[in-house]
């Protein structure tokens, strides 16, 4: 931006722009035809079979199953958010506290599972924590139960599953916020009398905020959409709204419910993602992956 | 400054737990695929290659590997391209509505991917790419470019473009200046963005369960399908070798990085 060119002649410039817009149109038109047509075609079905017509929306926002699914949706989805919060935070300070070579450690175990499929865990979570799964076994062996827990095929697998995948979703933009933060903060609460655990609560959590915010969005908007892990963990029980869907489409050829649904759970996203810009930028959001 | 206070020691226990249970699923699965056992029972009981046999010698999962690397590597060699030619584009030009192309251009982050997969399925329905292999290619693509147009943005970000300016005041002509002087640069960016866009084509599972039929079947559906009816050993087997070719080109990728400074 700082290279500062003598104006180049009228015609120049707009044989730049010409240029730039071809270098970007492969791209751009990837994008319009696959995502942008597509979601402008939920939404159109979503409101026109024969006519205009309400009929669908009608449907999500009254019948009971819609609701169900929706209220299950949004319950799983905090659910998930304050479990990762609580497990996040501590490792993304600790990550900030320790020496150089052992916060890179911890980040790569953290990012670790972030290159594993999603399938491949789900099977691994299977294989942990089905009746005749390494835990139960584990646990019978050492005499703690005598019958089987049921930790999986419901709503608990689903969210040990999913806390795991959205896990280093949390962490990241925590530890980005973390490092960021003045040690000498720290040390002059520590100097002018306040305890460790006041300092931290009156000066470190609040310059924290911003990567809690970011984290907790990133995972609560990723873990609406969620299918593959409540599809295989939830044991059919767990209708999540992405699996209302799928159903709709696989199974019943409802194609116009299918479309209203997914639009109400579009216009969900972008409305927190819209809440949440008024705070933070999007970028610190987006920012990972 | 690192006392043993109780505050500490909980932090290093919890802290020690969460990546106890971050790393136990990745590390739970090749031990279960080497296993001679039909049931999972852990620890093993004998050490066996059957898994991994009864996967190679299965035509059905050979097929779908063969798609699943064919639509990675379409996938890599379209979206590569195309990313780092919008890329550059975004960062070279002062045009306002670039900033609107960028967002755009990761719009696939940002819609649940469930949506995305059930819009492509209507619109590919309507024009006969559903069971196709193109098909696959294309909605492949549309999610890999914000890998690619990322990583070449933030390799951008560090490029003076005066650099191309002095070599064109040389003589070279636009495109051989870029070839010449500017994507060397960024060539670390491209390869690990690329990287990504492989990786993400290789694991992308939801698109495929609605848009993939026949023949072409990616390695994931068949999986998927096969994990909704019963734990077969053999998914471990893949399982295995899909995590260790993932981590092979994590570590190539993050090698390309951290070269590029």
């Amino acid at each position: 931006m700082a290279t500062s060119m003598p104006d180049p002649s009228q015609k120049h410039q707009r044989r730049e722009h010409g240029l730039m817009l071809a270098l970007v149109s492969p791209a751009l038109l990837v994008i319009l035809a696959l995502i942008v047509l597509p979601v402008g075609w939920l939404a159109w079905q979503s409101i026109y079979h024969d006519g205009f017509t309400l009929e669908n929306y009608r449907r999500v926002f009254t019948e009971d199953i819609y609701w169900r699914s929706f209220a299950l949706t949004f319950e799983i989805s905090l659910a998930v958010t304050v479990i990762s919060l609580l497990l996040g935070y501590p490792v993304a300070y600790l990550a900030n506290a320790v020496p150089k070579g052992w916060s890179i450690l911890i980040l790569a175990l953290v990012v670790l599972p972030f290159w594993t499929s999603v399938l491949v865990r789900a099977y691994a979570w299977l294989a942990l924590l089905q009746r005749t799964g390494v835990i139960n076994q584990l646990l019978r062996y050492l005499d703690v139960i005598s019958e089987p827990l049921a930790l999986v095929h419901n709503t608990f697998g689903t969210v040990i599953a999913t806390v795991h995948i959205l896990l280093p979703f949390m962490v990241l933009p925590l530890y980005a916020t973390m490092q960021k933060i003045p040690g000498d903060l720290m040390q002059a609460g520590a100097s002018l009398g306040a305890s460790p655990s006041l300092t931290f609560v009156r000066v470190f959590l609040p310059l924290s905020l911003p990567g809690v915010l970011a984290g907790c969005t990133m995972v609560f908007v990723l873990c609406l959409g969620f299918y593959i892990t409540p599809e295989l963990l939830g044991g059919g029980r767990t209708v999540m709204v992405s699996m209302l869907v799928s159903r709709n489409v696989e199974l019943y050829n409802q194609f116009g419910a299918a479309s209203a649904v997914a639009v109400v759970l579009l216009l969900s996203v972008l409305a927190i993602f819209f809440v949440v810009s008024r705070f933070i930028s999007l970028d610190r959001v987006l920012g990972q992956k | 400054m690192m006392r043993a206070s109780p505050a500490r020691i909980a932090l290093y226990a919890i802290s020690a737990l969460v990546l106890v249970y971050l790393i136990l699923p990745v590390l739970i699965i090749a031990p279960i695929s080497f296993s001679s056992a039909r049931f999972l029972t852990f620890p093993p009981p004998s050490f066996s290659l059957r898994w991994y046999q009864q996967y190679f010698a299965n035509p059905a999962w050979m097929q779908a590997t063969r798609v699943t690397l064919t639509v990675a590597f379409l996938t890599v060699l379209i979206a590569t391209p195309c990313g780092v030619a919008a890329a550059y584009a975004i960062s070279q030009s002062k045009l306002r509505i670039m900033r609107i192309i960028h967002m755009a251009l990761l719009l696939p982050l940002v819609v649940p991917i469930i949506i995305t997969a059930v819009g492509i399925f209507f619109v590919y329905a309507k024009v006969g790419l559903v069971a196709t292999l193109p098909g696959l290619v294309l909605a492949n693509v549309m999610l890999g470019l914000p890998y690619v147009v990322i990583s070449v943005l933030a390799g951008l970000q560090s490029f003076d473009p005066a650099q191309e300016m002095v070599a064109r005041s040389l003589g070279m002509n636009r495109l051989r200046s870029f070839f010449a002087v500017t994507l060397p640069q960024v060539k670390s960016s491209v390869v690990a963005g690329g990287i990504f866009a492989f990786i993400s084509a290789m694991d992308e599972t939801i698109v495929a369960l609605f848009i993939s039929g026949g023949q072409y079947q990616p390695l994931t559906k068949r999986m998927f399908t096969a994990l909704r009816d019963e734990i077969d050993p053999t998914i471990a087997a893949i399982s295995t070798l899909m995590t260790a070719a993932s981590f092979m080109l994590v570590l190539l990728a993050s090698a390309r990085q951290k070269r590029a400074g």
